[in-house]
This record gives structure tokens, C-alpha cells and sequence, in this order.
């Protein structure tokens, strides 16, 4: 259980069975009266924003997040599944809480799921994966447009800039903090 | 803190002593650990020893020597409130506090005149002015004053005592009207506060609903608060009981009453008292953002 005095930036609690991060804190108290704790928080799976003032004697529900790693196995729909290879409990996640990451994943992907409770809320990739390019012009040898980039789709369907030489069946390496090209795995 | 500004801190203290020995004040000290401080619904003390508090102001020990026949005293020294910390608040800080015998709270009014001209005038020779969120507050201009019954009305479209009933003082007070206050380029009194907000305040003459308190804000920032002070032993005690009273009912600890206090107050003379944050005078010097910015180190960084 937190108290008021255990706010600040960054703290992860629960509310109205959600869990919240604490985006912005501030704590203002005029002379003589009452302490106001006042809060800007996220809701940490559909990202919409809250402001909320509490009073000293106010408690919060810790949120119980845990990472786990986990392998990623199929989509079927919107669903995504992952699954815990010590314990083999799978879990599901709607596209929605996907964000970026759904633009890199392949199976048996290792990452990591963000549990809450039993809920998965989110995923962290590895800041690299390699990825083969399915689609891409030939680079016309000679060509003095300027253009020191092209597009190349990926083997997930997920579209970036790549260098001209690039071809495609290559396998690239890309960022995924970023979506962009890193470079190119040799051999 | 950077070099700047630790010597920005060090001229605006001497500023300070400089203003008070120059005007005939005795400078004071007093004993930081102490059996009790004046009760008080919404602060709260840090304790130190089984029978001691660090003191959350130097008033108690400072009205005594007024009882005890010095008239004009100051002290520069440092408080303690437990649980209090954010951009404009440490648990530990400096504050300063002056007392002057046979004088009220306008008296009051015209020693924080004087002094924020001599800071600014000093500490900032060509903008002989203050900072705060890029407004420039030149304490040379006319101060706009407003009691806080007009403030509330003003701003806020609402009644104060309405609002201390349905427990939106704070919110109204922090989130309506300092904001507004925010925006004028002189320093605002706000002043004549409802008795419930002044537990050692004087009540105005056929008023008793109304005590002769007053703040000064800067830019917004709450800087001083000042006020009459109250020499009736038995209703300082009822006073002190009633701050308790409300702490029970929030769960909190009722505090123990200063006893020696209460028996020398009888003796103390009309006088007027206030206390300024040195922190917060510092910040305005220095257009500071942050309390974090003007002190040595934060509790964090300890």
C-alpha cells in the first residue's frame, strides 16, 4: 500500500482496476491548510490521460506488474500469443496494446510481456532484430538522382527506408526502438 | 546548486541581517529541539528525541523573549515539516522570523515593503526587481492588497467561508486565485482571514470572526505570512485544543501544548510576528524554478 507521501514521478499504482504510471506529481500546500498531492497519470493500457488531487491519508493499490520472458507463437485475428517457456502458460494481447512491436515480431521471438495481474498489457522487444526484405526495387546501377535510400518491405509486412544496395531475400537488422534500418547481416 | 548561485544565497542572507541590524533588531537565537510547538491542524512535526520536536517555526521561543521585554527580534533559522517536499516545499528549511512590540500586522506590512526593495535593489542592482515564470515583480511599484473574502469573490466567483465548509479552501486558493496572483508584476497582500485559518492570530477589533493575518505572495508564490498576534493565554489554549481536536479527527497524533508558552503569554505585548522563507526569497531573486535550485544540497542528494 503507497501513501500520498510515496508519490512521485514514475510510481505505478492501481486505480478503478487499472494500472496507472504517474506521468507529472506536484505537491502544494498554502500556509496553514490542508496538503493537495496532484497528480498526472496514464493509464497504462489504453494510454488516456488523468489528473487527479489527493489529501494527505489517501492510500493507493501498488499496480502488480511483473515482466516476463516469454516466446511469441502465433496471431490469429487481433490476438496475439505468447508463451512462458518454463511453465508453457500462454497469454493473449489485443493488437491494441501491441503499439510498434507488432511490426517486428516473428515467431518464437524472445521478449518480454508486461503482466498485470494476469493481463498482458505490453511488450519489449530486443532493441535489434534481423528481418528479411520480401520486397524492394533493383537499384538502378549508375543512378545519380541523389536518392541515398529506398523503400523494402519486411517479412512482417512492415515497410522502411533501406540503402540502394539493399536487395531482396537479404536480411537486414533494424532498430526497434526507432523502426529504422541498422544494417545489413553478413554472410 | 550552482556556483552562482550559492553566492546569490550568501548576499541575500547578509542583505537580510544587514536590513535588521540597520533597524534596531535584535538578532536571536533559539533551541531548534523542543518539548512542543504550537499545535497545529495541518503540520506536522519531525520528532528527534523521545521528548523532543525539531521546530516547525521558532514563534514559541520567540514570543517568550518578547514577553521577557526585548520589542524587536529576528532569527534566521531552520524549520522542520515532516512530509513536506515538492517544487516549492523541503522538509527542512530556512526561514526568517521577526517580532515587534507594540505594533500590528500593517506595521508588518511596511517592514516587508522595505525589505524586498533592499533585496531587490541590492542583490539585483540594474533590475532592481524579482522573477517568477518570466514575470518581473518590482517591489517598488504599489502593492495591490486584497482580503481574502475580496480575493475569493474576485477570482474565484465563490464565498471563502462556503468553501472552508465544503473543504475547497485549498483547492479554490491554490488552483484559482494564487494562478491569478501569478500575473501581477507587484507583490499582493492577502489579508483578513477567516479565524479558523490563524491559530495565533489577534482577531479584528468588533470582529471575531476576522484575525489580523495577512500573506505576500511574489509572482504567485506564497513568500510570507504574518499576523497580530494573539496574547490571550486562555483562548490560545482553547485555540490549541481546538487544532487538536480536528487532528483526531483526521487520525492524526494530537500534538503536546507548549506550557511555558501559554504561561508567559499573559505577559507578552501587543506585538505582530512573521515568518518569511528565505528558500522561497531566494528562488524569486534568482527567478528559480525549483526549490531544489537555491539549496546546497536536497534531502535526495544526502
Amino acid at each position: 500500500m503507497y501513501s500520498v507521501a510515496d508519490l512521485k514521478k514514475g510510481l505505478k499504482i492501481t486505480l478503478d482496476g487499472d494500472p496507472y504510471l504517474v506521468i507529472a506529481f506536484d505537491f502544494v500546500k498554502p500556509g496553514k491548510g490542508q496538503a493537495l498531492y496532484r497528480t498526472k497519470m496514464r493509464n497504462m493500457i489504453n494510454g488516456t490521460l488523468l489528473d487527479r488531487t489527493y489529501r494527505s491519508g489517501e492510500t493507493f493499490e501498488p499496480a502488480n506488474l511483473e515482466d516476463r520472458s516469454m516466446e511469441y507463437l502465433y496471431k490469429e485475428g487481433s490476438h496475439y500469443t505468447f508463451m512462458d517457456q518454463q511453465t508453457y502458460e500462454q497469454v493473449v494481447m489485443e493488437e491494441d496494446a501491441m503499439g510498434d512491436a507488432k511490426n517486428f515480431l516473428l515467431e518464437n521471438l524472445k521478449v518480454d510481456v508486461m503482466l498485470f495481474g494476469e493481463k498482458a498489457i505490453g511488450v519489449s522487444l530486443p532493441n535489434f532484430v534481423n528481418l528479411r526484405v520480401i520486397a524492394t526495387e533493383q537499384w538502378a546501377k549508375g543512378d545519380t538522382s541523389g536518392n541515398d535510400s529506398k523503400p523494402a518491405t519486411v517479412e512482417t509486412g512492415y515497410v522502411l527506408r533501406v540503402p540502394p544496395f539493399i536487395e531482396e531475400g537479404e536480411l537486414i537488422v533494424i532498430d526497434t526502438r526507432n523502426g529504422e534500418y541498422s544494417t545489413r547481416v553478413k554472410g | 546548486m550552482t556556483y552562482d548561485l550559492l553566492h546569490l544565497r550568501a548576499h541575500v542572507i547578509k542583505i537580510v541581517r544587514d536590513f535588521f541590524w540597520e533597524r534596531g533588531f535584535l538578532e536571536v537565537e533559539t533551541p531548534l529541539l523542543i518539548p512542543a510547538n504550537a499545535p497545529e491542524e495541518y503540520i506536522d512535526p519531525v520528532s528527534a528525541l523521545p521528548d523532543r520536536q525539531l521546530q516547525t517555526s521558532p514563534e514559541i521561543c520567540m514570543k517568550r523573549l518578547l514577553s521577557r521585554g526585548h520589542p524587536k527580534i529576528f532569527q534566521i533559522s531552520h524549520c522542520w515539516r515532516a512530509d513536506e517536499r515538492g517544487a516549492r516545499h523541503l522538509s527542512e528549511f530556512t526561514m526568517l522570523e521577526w517580532y515587534r512590540a507594540e505594533s500590528d500586522y500593517t506595521d508588518l506590512m511596511n517592514d516587508c515593503r522595505e525589505l524586498l526593495q533592499q533585496v531587490s535593489e541590492l542583490s539585483r542592482p540594474v533590475a532592481k526587481s524579482f522573477t517568477r515564470n518570466s514575470v518581473k515583480i518590482s517591489p517598488f511599484n504599489l502593492w495591490q492588497r486584497y482580503s481574502v473574502q475580496e480575493a475569493f469573490l474576485h477570482f474565484g466567483k465563490v464565498d471563502v467561508l462556503g468553501c472552508l465548509r465544503n473543504g475547497l479552501y485549498e483547492e479554490i486558493l491554490t488552483s484559482v486565485i494564487e494562478p491569478a496572483l501569478a500575473a501581477y508584476n507587484t507583490p499582493v497582500i492577502l489579508m483578513d482571514y477567516p479565524v479558523e485559518l490563524a491559530a495565533l492570530a489577534r482577531t479584528k477589533p468588533g470582529n471575531p470572526n476576522c484575525a489580523e493575518r495577512f500573506e505576500l505572495y511574489v509572482g504567485g508564490l506564497e513568500l510570507a505570512n504574518g499576523f497580530s498576534e494573539l496574547n490571550d493565554p486562555v483562548e490560545q489554549r482553547r485555540r490549541f485544543e481546538e487544532a487538536n481536536l480536528v487532528r483526531r479527527n483526521v487520525g492524526k497524533e494530537p500534538l503536546p501544548l507548549p506550557e511555558p508558552f501559554l504561561k508567559e503569554l499573559a505577559g507578552m505585548p501587543p506585538s505582530a510576528g512573521i515568518a518569511l522563507g528565505i528558500d522561497r526569497l531566494v528562488m524569486l531573486t534568482a527567478g528559480a524554478v525549483s526549490i531544489d535550485e537555491v539549496v546546497a544540497f536536497t534531502p535526495e542528494e544526502l
